[in-house]
């Protein structure tokens, strides 16, 4: 079994698993490069209401085809260009109800979601009624199927996808002015409409060659997941564009890897849950955002918080609360009694004028007090040089004589 | 040196035997680790029109959050009349900026102000025609009784802060805090909201305004808190609002003439 | 074709009550998500209960309604979870968190469904998706006359009887907690304030959305309910109580024309069979909003663009 997986993830097992788990990989590079741009301009779930306008597109390129006589309805060709058809209507569609009725985005997202996958299921509904309908395999759009793909449907997934990944590559500069400041880009003198209607063509093509092995319930994951992963590893965009890459690649071939391995394992499915399982992962251990190293931060920052409090009463002659006490008393600053030790003095005057000196700062100072990170967090001869802090030291003197 | 007591406040406190409207004492606030708000103390008189004053980012909203525990407190202790704020939610009308709703929302001027009187309606009850009286009478109280039916997104924005303010006052509260209730409204409206602040006064309520417009401090309120980011300094106008005090509390953003023209009055 | 009387009871009245049944609570707490900006938690909780009842199902083993619907409530309550969680460890926008959640839960059903499950019980995810509006029968009444007997009442089937509580109590809730529905949709802050927990309101209300979006047949009936009714009331009025009213009214009418133009409609102009009512259901919802997008008296795109013109001096 084990051997048998190695053989399907290193491309030994015969011609077509090998070409399908390519492709597959290459569709998932792709999402990810578009959907990083998407993301981040706050665009997520409209490529969810793109996924379910295409199904509509699907059930007319069918009648389109069965009525030309070409394969019976199901030319892969004819079929994505419906798809992307109504897609494109679906996204226009949700522009439309935002900028025209007092209707929000959300609303206008959901109400082309459910409307156009209901006429599409209408449709599909009419074509399992025709002769031969029933065999049409269109339900493999609703959830995809990697294992029934065609070579020729392959070859046209990979190539699709490596036209998304090299225009992604060859717009980044514009794509990314573009999301960050639309304003900014307008004013630049860069055609920012037809930006925007590249990136939304863009997004349709991914959608479009992914419906046939994820499936349009979750295409939106392909586009969505891994750069949210990847948002957790890194505040940049090169960084994040390439890391939902490795992602989006990644859950691609593992999930593309496991349905071949495993009869009636849905690849859409595995694909999904490969991201989730990436995702869950940065989620919990990426250094940058991720919730370990955010409750670390959060924890010290409250311990250093309690403990420069303590240290603040003791200074003032007040008694700390029971929480700062038992801190100060870890770090040996109060006695068995909750009386001060010499150290705990010490440190307290050390806090007491690193505080004066910090808001004689932020007086002085306002701007860059205002400013900077670590404002009363850490000991301002830390942060500070030391001429500064010396001429603070001689102003709080001044002021307090 | 450091914290700045009050022993004149507090001899004022425990003289009248009453607990302080709002007695805050050492509160911080973070965002994302960041200090908003640092060790600030300030005990508000009773039956006083307060106002909040700072430079922009100085924190002021963030107080009236933090009192009225919208946003998490690093620390420090808020007592209203003497008890935890979480205990006394009736005895605080709280006036939002009028940013915070959606103006679009499908409901009347009198609607809103119905509002205010969920707190004393409790859980389930419905709303019934005595209440609505009730809140018609108090959007008279701001001039704005015929527009009592009108869906609020069809106000100006004058009229959608005295609707707010009406609604502070069905709720009959004893201290009220207010965001920038003067911002960008019209003549009328800031006449409205006077006549409001003086009627609270007699009345012995207590008020707290965050404030922008420092020429009319002195004419509005009688006592003033300064803040950024910790505060600068708290008392009756006469003293707190001094030169010196808005030149710490702006930094030197302020240019002169607006600086004396505010402490002259 | 014809249609007799009797078919009509056992097969299209049931199907029609199942249609009209299921959307009035969609509806009804519909109005509240779109007001409140969080439309798609209908969208993400109509996925998100497939894992949750084929869970239900993997533990209890039995296809039993309590063990299902307390899974796809426990799905509904993690799913909500995740997504806040996410929303703010992350610090992304809603909708990003809620693309990451429901795909990966409802990924998870469909593989669970298809590791065995779905051979064991009569659930598959196309199921999930459209419902099946068609599939309840109703034996015993023939006539008109015949819903006189009680008899017939008690063969009503389970189904319906449960939609129809599930509509009733949304009806119940949603008059009940009018006021802090209200309050908390339209100033959370303020709500707070005055001492009602918001986030418990908001709680009831998803918990609510979780059990009509389980109860409803098919997720795409579901969303399309919780969405377009709402919508086209938003469209027509500008009191929350007759948006509510309104909304039932319109998910009542999506319903019954929606199942009339499946069922009957393509019988009349002579095809063979009829077509899917949930979706067909879903795209009438959809015309009634683009009409009143279109024409609704004082905000529709017509008669604004009409007012426009009439302010610009000739």
């Amino acid at each position: 079994m084990l051997a048998h997986f190695w053989s399907i993830l290193s491309l030994q097992a015969g011609y077509n698993t090998s070409v399908v788990l390519i492709g597959v990989t290459l569709l998932g590079i792709g999402s990810a490069a578009i959907g990083t741009f998407v993301l981040l301009r706050r665009r997520a779930l409209i490529s969810d209401a793109v996924g379910h306008a295409t199904l509509p597109g699907v059930g007319l390129g069918f009648l389109t085809a069965y009525a030309l006589g070409l394969d019976g309805g199901r030319n892969l060709p004819i079929l994505l260009i419906g798809a992307g058809a109504t897609g494109a209507l679906g996204i226009l569609s949700v522009q439309w109800i935002r900028d025209h009725t007092r209707l929000p985005e959300d609303a206008a997202i959901g109400t082309v979601l459910s409307v156009y996958f209901g006429i599409g299921t209408v449709l599909l509904s009419y074509i399992q009624s025709l002769p031969g309908g029933a065999r049409a395999g269109l339900n493999s759009f609703l959830m995809g199927q990697s294992a029934a793909l065609s070579l020729a449907e392959v070859w046209i997934i990979g190539a699709g996808s490596v036209v998304v990944i090299l225009l992604c590559l060859l717009f980044f500069k514009e794509f990314k002015v573009l999301c960050f400041d639309q304003d900014f880009a307008t004013a630049q003198g860069w055609p920012v409409r037809k930006l925007d209607l590249l990136m939304l063509a863009l997004l349709l093509l991914a959608v479009s060659i992914g419906l046939k092995t994820v499936g349009l319930v979750l295409i939106v994951a392909l586009l969505v997941i891994p750069p949210v992963a990847a948002r957790f590893w890194t505040d940049d965009l090169k960084g994040m564009t390439l890391i939902a890459g490795v992602f989006g690649g990644l859950s691609g071939y593992l999930g593309a890897a496991a349905s071949a391995l495993v009869p009636r394992l849905p690849a859409g499915g595995v694909i999904v849950l490969t991201a989730g399982a990436l995702f869950a992962v940065s989620l919990i251990v990426a250094p940058k955002r991720g919730v370990i190293a955010g409750a670390i931060r959060q924890l010290r920052f409250r311990w250093g918080e309690a403990e420069r409090r303590g240290l603040m009463a003791v200074a003032d002659g007040r008694n700390p609360t029971p929480v700062q006490a038992g801190i100060l008393r870890l770090k040996g600053f109060l006695d068995r009694a909750g009386q001060p030790t010499a150290r705990g003095l010490e440190a307290a005057r050390a806090t007491a004028r690193d505080q004066a000196l910090w808001l004689r700062y932020l007086e002085d100072f306002p701007q860059e007090a205002m400013a900077c990170e670590d404002w009363a967090r850490v000991p301002i001869d830390r942060v500070l040089p030391g001429d500064l802090v010396a001429e603070l030291e001689r102003r709080l003197r001044l002021a307090g004589s | 040196m450091l914290r700045a007591v009050e022993p004149l406040e507090q001899a004022i406190a425990a003289r009248a035997g009453t607990a302080a409207p709002l007695a805050v004492r050492d509160l911080t606030v973070a965002y994302h680790r960041k200090p908003v708000l640092w060790n600030v103390d300030f005990t508000a008189p009773a039956g006083g029109r307060i106002a909040i004053v700072g430079p922009n980012g100085a924190g002021k909203s963030t107080f009236i959050k933090a009192v009225l525990g919208l946003v998490p407190r690093v620390g420090g202790e808020v007592l209203v009349f003497g008890k935890p704020v979480e205990s006394q939610r009736r005895a605080i009308g709280y006036v939002p900026q009028r940013e915070s709703v959606d103006w679009d929302f499908p409901t009347s001027a009198v609607d809103v102000v119905a509002m205010g009187l969920y707190g004393r309606l409790g859980w389930c009850r419905p709303v019934r025609r005595r209440h609505l009286e009730e809140a018609r009478a108090q959007l008279d109280r701001v001039g704005m009784a015929d527009f009592a039916d009108r869906q609020i997104g069809q106000l100006s924005g004058g009229q959608q802060q005295r609707v707010f303010l009406a609604r502070a006052l069905a709720q009959d509260a004893q201290l009220y805090l207010m965001d920038e209730p003067f911002a960008g409204v019209d003549a009328a409206t800031e006449r409205a909201i006077i006549d409001v602040l003086r009627e609270l006064e007699r009345a012995g309520r207590t008020v707290i305004c965050v404030h922008h417009d420092l020429q009319t401090v002195p004419e509005y309120f009688d006592h003033v808190l300064l803040l950024n980011l910790r505060r600068i300094a708290a008392g009756p106008v006469k003293e707190a609002f001094t030169e010196a005090n808005l030149q710490r509390a702006y930094g030197g953003r302020l240019a002169p003439p607006e600086l004396v023209a505010a402490v002259r009055g | 074709m014809e249609i007799t009387l009797a078919d009509f009871l056992t097969i299209d009245l049931p199907a029609m009550l199942v249609g009209t049944l299921a959307g009035i609570p969609c509806a009804l707490l519909g109005t509240f998500l779109v007001l409140r900006r969080q439309a798609l938690i209908g969208d993400a909780l109509s996925h998100v209960v497939l894992p949750g009842i084929v869970a239900g199902f993997m533990i209890s083993g039995s296809i039993a309604t309590l063990p299902m619907m307390a899974g796809a409530l426990a799905a509904s309550v993690i799913a909500v979870l995740l997504i806040e969680a996410i929303r703010r460890l992350g610090r992304l926008e809603t909708g990003a968190a809620m693309g990451v959640v429901f795909t990966v839960m409802f990924a998870a059903g469909v593989v669970m469904l298809e590791q065995g499950v779905g051979t064991r019980v009569d659930l598959d995810a196309q199921h999930a998706l459209y419902g099946a509006v068609e599939l309840t029968y109703w034996r015993g009444p023939t006539d008109w006359a015949s819903l006189l007997d009680p008899a017939i009442w008690a063969a009503l089937p389970h189904s319906i009887t449960v939609l129809a509580a599930v509509a009733l109590l949304t009806v119940a809730l949603v008059l009940l907690f009018y006021k802090e529905l209200k309050i908390t949709t339209f100033d959370p802050a303020l709500a707070t304030s005055l001492g009602i927990r918001a986030s418990w309101v908001n709680a009831g209300l998803i918990l609510m959305v979780a059990v009509a979006a389980f109860e409803a047949v098919g997720s795409i009936l579901v969303i399309a309910m919780f969405i377009c009714p709402a919508a086209t009331a938003r469209m027509l009025t500008d009191r929350l109580s007759r948006q509510l009213v309104l909304s039932v009214v319109f998910a009542i009418l999506s319903g019954i024309l929606g199942y009339v133009f499946a069922a009957f409609v393509p019988l009349w102009i002579g095809a063979a069979n009829s077509l899917t009512a949930a979706g067909m259901i879903a795209a009438v919802g959809g015309v009634f909003q683009l009409l009143a997008m279109l024409f609704a008296p004082r905000y529709g795109v017509v008669a604004r663009a009409l007012s426009r013109r009439g302010e610009i001096p000739a």
